[in-house]
């Protein structure tokens, strides 16, 4: 359908009625890009009534996704224009698309000085909100005195807008932190709400940046109290009133405040504890502006070096929270349960009923935040039905939390393990829910954790190697499965073992185990190295002859496999077969115990040997065995794996 | 901070986006996409946060948002920030019901069509990624102000082009329903108001 372009003085309405009326992304893109065509040429003459609109279409056309860097230069040329409604679109259009890597921005900076000090505040506003967004650091450097200025003397309106700009000059310049302390000081006494507001806001930046800014703002807290109480005490005022309660953004503000200005400090904390327990106890709970408020007053006292009793009702207010019917107020209970698990461990325990029934909530957000704060809450004590929630857990919860859940009950486990087995079972169990899910260095930790528990080895080859049978699809835990069996074929083979019900193992089974493993297409090459290198480990206890033979035809084969690393094992394997009668036993002897790397090295983190170490080490143990050779085709590919 | 303020219907299709840090238009278009993915998933009955996405900032920040009729208001914000107090930005007494007062029982189409008069207000509310103002009455004097200036700017050499808006926007609510919109099923008579 052929489609005129619009004229440049239509405004934006009728270009975003077409847009609208197309009705295929592809006509929708005929529409914009013949629209930008004609916007494009419009920009390029000189003067015309509707620049306004062609910046609007275009910035427009831009929030659609389409590139718009062309209209750069008609933002610095707006912006300078000496029209309300053009510098307006100007601005707007420099904030979208100009950022401080663009030369376009340093044009900028100039208009934005000029209109600092313009006499129509609200063209000074539209200067203060574009330097508050995209201001650079020279521009910041620059404009400063400015922002200075107009803290100390202009109307509220643009007080209140020049405080933010502040804050973000702070923040892109640390050092110009102190020029805007004492504007920011004076700036308390106020009674305007949203210059208080930004006010405030400098000052937490201000002193969240530097330590000496913050002592000497240390001296504002009885001013804030007032403030605090004028709010909170103050009879119903319809101008700052959120359901029932007045200005609570600046409550909250004023809060957190105090919570950077009371830490360890005990002077502060003597001076807001007052305030702070009027607010906890007269604050309605049945908005979500109250519990907006008194959640920020729970984190204040939690935080700050306050009594005891003042402590008690703040976690107390938490708790009920996490009882709370509103999912939102749960989710934040957690949040603020998170931030004082450290510090206020015991309180937090009382209320781990509830967070772990939290586990099982449809949400998906409050199942992320109990898992966070169930796995802060384990401890020795109740280790054993703490992990049994979690790995019920691990069993239903969301594909996005499984790996932190898994590498969460591995810290866990590691940390706190009552037993040896209790151990290893718990790691096998997440290795069959979610093994797909744990990091690859799991596998060497749990095969040095196998390797220390001596009286286990018979249990847990039984145990691998009937999980090996149900299901081969989960390759970390076949890799240990095919290790452990290759370790401790005899103790399977054997039969007996104390801590399982026993079982007849046929060399045969072990062997058709194995193979499946090999020839299936679910296992990773690793995987099948693992497998092969099982099968080869299996000839010391294998006593039938028909089943050494079949080892060895098993390797023969994959010394033709395309993968370098697998073919280069077999033949290597096949020479210990062919030769080397006398040193194949202890070259095929079971592994030693693998110390820790460190104490208290968790799980997850890496430093466990990588898998070909641990094959490289048996290899390793031959070497010294293997006298030099004299020049032979297969000798010379084991000489070479040989370091 | 506030890092991006989003607005886009039940379908994906962005309403307004303010970014408060500086994103290539690759980023920001995956960033919406992205956040529409993890919000349109979401039940009714669910808390109004989000965690886990990627493209912003990492880890330290989360989506706080409301679904209205068809769309979903969704803020960006980092550690910083109050949860609940962000929460009643968008819903008790400001954005939402600033946007209502504005344009009268305020519909998605409202958006759509003057999304810059949308920017303006939200510039009286949040600047540089921070709360400004929270006052309704407020935030709706200043605009009303800054509209009176542009229209008086306007002046003599505006006039035709006004009278040709005027004619065009008489009967408005009637008018979207003749327009072919493939992408909004409007069950039209009464469009929600957002409460």
């Amino acid at each position: 359908m052929h489609h005129t372009a619009m004229s440049p003085s239509v405004p934006l309405q009728e270009m975003i009625r077409a847009i609208r009326s197309a009705r295929t992304q592809c006509e929708e893109r005929g529409v914009i890009q013949r629209e930008c065509a004609a916007i494009r040429a419009q920009f390029r003459q000189s003067d015309n009534g509707g620049r306004s609109h062609n910046l609007a279409k275009l910035l427009y056309v831009h929030m659609l996704g389409y590139p718009a860097h062309f209209g750069q230069m008609e933002c610095v040329r707006m912006i300078a224009s000496p029209r309300y409604s053009e510098k307006r679109v100007g601005y707007l259009g420099a904030m979208m698309l100009l950022d401080e890597k663009q030369d376009a921005s340093l044009l900028i900076t100039n208009s934005i000085k000029n209109d600092l000090s313009h006499s129509n505040q609200y063209v000074q506003s539209l200067a203060l909100c574009t330097l508050a967004c995209m201001g650079s650091a020279e521009m910041c450097r620059d404009l400063a005195p400015e922002i200075d200025r107009l803290l100390r003397a202009s109307n509220s309106y643009i007080k209140k807008k020049a405080a933010l700009c502040a804050v973000h000059i702070v923040r892109k310049v640390h050092d110009l932190g102190e020029l805007f302390t004492p504007a920011a000081r004076s700036l308390l006494a106020e009674k305007n709400h949203g210059v208080l507001h930004g006010a405030v806001v400098l000052i937490t930046e201000l002193c969240e940046r530097n330590q000496e800014t913050l002592e000497r703002f240390r001296k504002t807290v009885p001013d804030l109290v007032q403030i605090m109480k004028g709010l909170v005490i103050s009879g119903y005022s319809p101008e700052h009133d959120v359901a029932g309660i007045s200005d609570p953004f600046l409550q909250v503000r004023i809060l957190r405040l105090l919570r950077i200005l009371g830490r360890n400090n005990e002077g502060a904390s003597d001076a807001m504890n007052d305030l702070l327990a009027q607010v906890a106890t007269n604050t309605d709970s049945t908005k979500t502006v109250g519990n907006a408020v008194l959640y920020e007053t729970v984190l204040t006292v939690l935080h700050i070096k306050s009594e005891s009793g003042l402590r008690v009702l703040a976690v107390n207010i938490l708790g009920r929270f996490l009882l709370n019917n509103d999912r939102n107020i749960r989710y934040i209970a957690m949040i603020s349960l998170q931030k004082i698990v450290g510090t206020d461990h015991n309180a937090v325990q009382r209320h781990r009923g509830t967070i772990v029934d939290c586990l099982k909530d449809q949400d998906a957000s409050v199942k992320r935040r109990a898992l966070d704060l169930s796995l802060a809450l384990v401890s020795a004590s109740n280790v054993r039905s703490m992990m049994k929630e979690l790995l019920l857990f691990l069993s239903s919860c969301p594909p996005e939390l499984r790996a932190q859940a898994a590498s969460g009950i591995f810290n866990a486990a590691e940390r706190y393990a009552p037993s040896q087995r209790w151990h290893i079972d718990t790691i096998l169990h997440v290795l069959t829910t979610a093994g797909g899910d744990v990091r690859d260095e799991t596998v060497p930790n749990l095969i040095q954790l196998i390797t220390n528990a001596s009286e286990l080895h018979c249990y847990t080859v039984h145990k691998l190697y009937r999980a090996l049978l149900t299901d081969i699809s989960q390759q970390s835990l076949v890799q240990v499965a095919c290790w452990c069996i290759g370790e401790y074929g005899d103790l399977l083979l054997r039969g007996e073992c104390q801590e399982t019900e026993p079982v007849q193992v046929t060399e045969d089974d072990v062997l058709d185990a194995l193979e499946t493993v090999l020839q299936s297409h679910m296992s990773s090459p690793a995987t099948r190295g693992f497998a092969l290198t099982a099968t080869m480990k299996l000839r010391t206890p294998l006593s039938l002859t028909a089943n050494t033979d079949r080892i060895q035809s098993i390797v023969s084969i994959y010394g033709s496999c395309i993968d370098v690393e697998l073919q280069q094992r077999a033949v290597e394997y096949n020479a210990l077969f062919r030769k080397y009668d006398h040193m194949r036993a202890a070259v095929l002897e079971r592994m030693p115990v693998i110390e820790k790397n460190s104490p208290g090295h968790t799980n997850g983190e890496s430093t466990g040997e990588p898998i070909k170490d641990i094959q490289t080490l048996k290899v390793k143990q031959g070497e010294p065995l293997l006298p030099q050779q004299p020049a032979n085709q297969v000798l010379t590919l084991t000489q070479m794996h040989v370091v | 901070m506030i890092k991006a303020i989003l607005i886009f219907n039940n379908h994906g299709k962005p309403r307004l986006s303010k970014f408060y840090e500086h994103y290539n238009e690759d980023t920001e278009q995956q960033i919406i996409r992205e956040t529409f993915h993890l919000v349109s998933k979401r039940d009714e009955n669910v808390c109004n946060f989000l965690e886990g996405g990627m493209l912003i900032g990492g880890s330290d920040y989360k989506l706080i948002y409301r679904h209205y009729a068809t769309l979903y208001f969704v803020f960006c914000v980092d550690s910083s920030e109050s949860e609940l107090g962000i929460l009643d930005l968008i819903q008790v007494k400001v954005f939402v019901e600033t946007l209502d007062k504005c344009f009268e029982n305020v519909c998605e189409l409202d958006l759509i069509f003057h999304v810059d008069k949308v920017h303006n207000i939200l510039a009286e509310m949040v600047m540089g990624g921070m709360v400004l103002e929270t006052n309704m009455n407020e935030i709706i004097t200043q605009v009303d102000a800054q509209n009176k200036m542009e229209k008086s700017e306007a002046g003599i050499a505006g006039a035709p082009a006004r009278a040709v808006s005027a004619v065009k926007n008489m009967n408005l609510p009637e008018m979207p329903r003749n327009i072919n919109i493939g992408d909004i099923s409007i069950k039209v008579p009464n469009l929600p108001s957002f409460k």
